[in-house]
């Protein structure tokens, strides 16, 4: 059976339902509420409470996970508001961020091709600007200006933003493999 | 042997006694047991004094068994009944184990892992393993007096889920009750941070006889937080040996030597390389089967030379941690090194060169995963001291995932994710009116199934036939704090349900292992009988003494018909508790079990919600 899990995951680490979130004090909740829910604890126990056990501390890992995540966090934040950032199926996007796109996946191929590890390292600096900038901009947009929708489309920018330096991280460790 | 101790009606159970528990470090080469006594945890020596058991098994004519030295001792003479090194197998099929070279044996394509035909007939990884283990638990029981309530078992970190499903079915047919499968360089460092009091982020470097793990774990206080894992499940100390034989062959012009010759080549190669720690250069005497005998010999600088490309292949791995963990090298505020490959200087030189600091060097590379695994089993078995309150976070090392369309892998559950771990994934059909849909389980970081490790296949039927692309299929996939996956798939729109939980298609049946624990066994069956209603009874034992205090603690939770019906349970149990059936004393334990699910459920909700209450004190304290 599954234990009442009717609290978000900001009300599981008692933290207030919001975007902005103090990093220290989500570490120490969440370490606090793994210290008595994790299954390690109820080994020498009774099977009911290692299964309980269990289901609790996967949930504490997902909330964790999800907060500790700037575009998680705020993908959750909208689902709670009721808002679907829909990033499978809305591709939409401003044509200046198109034009940007095409431009990075085309330094990507390129320093693949190339085995220019110094290239792709510049260009994943280049993007975590962006990225600094994209966040600032969605902290605004779900705190004080409450503009849901926007945060939806930053949160669609970002999630590409994560796919581009996954390649990124993926050319350059298959070149680390490679050099071996 | 532990009887059922039943209390008066209204009285608290006694605490119950401490309980036995071991931390076996099942190693590539060695394997040890350790246990902690009077505070501080210590390896359990055999009777000649030796704390080290070496991984070797020899299967002689008519069935006779020996492990360990005796085993080793047999290896050069009757090397393919006499199997070394089989954690390599462990998991793994016959094109795995064909990358290691020649070897030896008389390996067998048996479905899912490899089997090796012996004198003693055809046995499976997961068997010798066990005969390993099984040597390791009479040592502790012998050493320790009793029979062991349980053990935590280590495995690399590297190793994917078939490799760990095989390593606890070993334990569980060397009739070992497994608290935890530890990763490796997690126990060294449970070792080393209790030892230290080490707060900071620490690199594990741990170089095995045949596996290499690179962990990164955050330490503060009393936290052990693994950030990311990597490594590689296939280098080891072995492969140093086989460079200096195979720099040997080249040298001398020896052909491809028989079994018989290799052992000895690797032998003679082993010695050498220990002694060339500590020396410029060693020598040793080889007589092959061909009557000649060789003087063989070594200087560390061609030693170093010839092993260069091995070292460097242990930095790929510590790279991808470092990645993984978003650290830099310099970022490290220590490296422990773990395993007795790491004794060679010229990988200390290479590690602390990467690192820019020395290693830490201040434990016994060899012993310090059994002691940290028993440090482990030790709290596990509830054993903790007040005021010992330490608490483990691990990780997964490779992606889960699914196949899709074409071939490709839609990552479930991403590595490094701190376990335990559950994932969903919707899926649809992709044909009007298909009533069933194949769900493929790989691990592994590549784009393409085929680049995979394939961990099981099953078939979800039943689906209300519709539209393709209208059914919502949700594969779950749960890794639980062993690091071992379950998968579970639904049809979610028609509430027509049918879901399947897989084992792995490595892992054994439950039917397979009972089979094997069976073998295991000399005893009559009025033995086993007897072993089966003991260990039910601790546990049922346990059970009693377990809802006792959570019904002091928090009986309040209770209707005092819920009261009734769990005390009812208790009864009941303890009046089976008083039979000699072990199975109606298991299905009472089971019952039991059940019974206090919602309980259990409901006291952790509250301890939970404690949990939150004292922060908001704390908060309004503090402002």
């Amino acid at each position: 059976m599954n234990p009442e899990f009717s609290r978000n995951h900001f009300d599981l680490l008692g933290l207030p339902v919001a975007y902005a979130v103090d990093a220290a004090a989500l570490d120490d909740a969440y370490r606090e509420l793994q210290s008595r829910v994790h299954p390690d604890k109820f080994a020498s126990v009774g099977e009911a409470e290692r299964r309980v056990a269990m289901q609790w501390a996967t949930r504490a890992n997902e909330a964790y996970r999800t907060l500790r995540n700037p575009v998680d966090r705020a993908r959750y934040l909208l689902g709670l508001k009721g808002f679907d950032t829909d990033e499978e199926s809305n591709t939409s996007m401003p044509p200046d961020f198109l034009m940007q796109q095409m431009e990075w996946r085309e330094s990507v191929e390129d320093g693949r091709s190339r085995r220019d590890a110094a290239a792709l390292e510049s260009l994943r600096r280049e993007i975590e600007i962006s990225r600094a900038e994209m966040q600032a901009r969605l902290a605004r947009a779900l705190g004080g200006e409450r503009n849901y929708e926007a945060g939806c489309s930053l949160v669609r920018k970002l999630r590409f933003l994560d796919k581009i330096e996954a390649e990124i991280d993926e050319a350059l460790e298959s070149m680390l493999e490679g050099a071996r | 042997m532990p009887l059922l101790q039943i209390s008066e009606p209204g009285e608290t159970p006694e605490p119950h006694e401490r309980q036995l528990a071991v931390g076996i470090d099942l190693g590539t080469t060695h394997s040890l047991v350790a246990t902690v006594r009077s505070g501080s945890a210590e390896c359990l020596p055999d009777a000649q004094g030796r704390v080290l058991l070496p991984s070797v098994v020899r299967y002689g004519p008519g069935g006779a068994v020996a492990v360990g030295h005796e085993a080793l001792a047999m290896a050069a003479d009757d090397p393919s009944n006499t199997i070394a090194s089989v954690k390599r197998f462990m998991g793994r099929g016959v094109s795995d184990v064909a990358k290691y070279g020649a070897l030896p044996y008389r390996f067998v394509d048996a479905p899912g892992m490899v089997g090796i035909e012996t004198a003693a007939g055809l046995r499976s990884p997961v068997q010798v393993s066990a005969d390993i283990l099984r040597t390791l638990r009479a040592r502790a029981e012998q050493s320790l007096g009793g029979e062991l309530f349980g053990a935590v078992v280590t495995v690399p970190a590297y190793f994917d889920d078939s490799q760990r499903q095989a390593t606890k079915d070993a334990a569980r047919i060397a009739g070992l009750n497994v608290l935890r499968l530890l990763n490796e360089p997690t126990a060294a460092a449970i070792a080393y941070g209790l030892d230290n009091a080490a707060e900071g982020t620490f690199a594990i470097f741990d170089l095995g006889g045949g596996t290499f793990d690179l962990s990164i774990l955050k330490l503060t206080r009393g936290v052990f937080e693994v950030l990311s894992t990597s490594g590689d499940s296939a280098l080891g100390g072995d492969d140093f040996d086989q460079a200096i034989a195979r720099h040997w062959r080249k040298a001398h012009g020896l052909a491809d030597a028989s079994g018989r010759d290799t052992r000895r080549l690797l032998a003679a190669a082993r010695e050498v390389k220990e002694r060339l720690s500590g020396a410029q250069s060693a020598d040793a005497k080889v007589t092959f089967t061909w009557g000649q005998q060789l003087h063989l010999r070594l200087e560390r600088r061609e030693f170093e030379e010839i092993t260069a490309s091995l070292i460097q292949k242990t930095l790929v791995p510590t790279r991808k941690a470092l990645r993984d963990a978003g650290l830099a090298a310099t970022q490290v505020d220590g490296v422990v090194l773990v395993g007795g490959a790491t004794r060679m200087p010229h990988l200390q030189r290479a590690v602390a060169s990467f690192f820019q600091r020395e290693p830490l060097v201040n434990l016994d590379p060899e012993q310090v995963v059994a002691l940290g695994a028993a440090t482990q089993a030790n709290a596990l078995a509830g054993n903790r001291a007040a005021g010992d309150d330490w608490l483990l976070l691990d990780v997964i090392p490779l992606s889960l995932g699914l196949e899709t369309m074409g071939g490709l892998v839609e990552k479930v559950i991403p590595r490094n994710s701190t376990i335990p771990a559950a994932r969903a994934q919707e899926f649809t059909t992709f044909k009007d009116g298909q009533t069933a849909m194949a769900v493929h389980v790989v691990q592994g970081e590549r784009e393409l199934v085929a680049d995979c490790r394939s961990l099981a296949r099953f078939e979800l039927r039943g689906i209300p036939p519709m539209v393709a692309g209208a059914a919502r299929i949700a594969v779950t996939f749960q890794v639980d704090a062993d690091g071992l996956l379950s998968v579970s798939a639904r049809e979610k729109t028609t509430g027509v349900s049918s879901s399947v939980v897989v084992k792995p298609s490595y892992g054994l049946t439950d039917d397979e292992v009972a089979a094997m624990l069976r073998e295991g066994f000399d005893h009559a069956q009025a033995d086993r009988d007897a072993r089966a209603l003991a260990e039910q009874r601790v546990e049922a034992e346990a059970l009693i003494a377990a809802i006792g205090s959570a019904l002091e603690q928090d009986g309040d939770l209770l209707s005092p018909e819920e009261r009734a019906s769990l005390s009812a349970g208790i009864a009941s149990l303890e009046a089976a508790g008083k039979a000699t059936d072990h199975r109606a004393l298991k299905s009472a334990v089971e019952s039991l079990n059940r019974a206090s699910e919602a309980f259990a459920a409901r006291r952790m909700d509250r301890s939970v919600s404690q949990a939150l209450a004292g922060r908001r004190l704390d908060e309004v304290g503090s402002k």
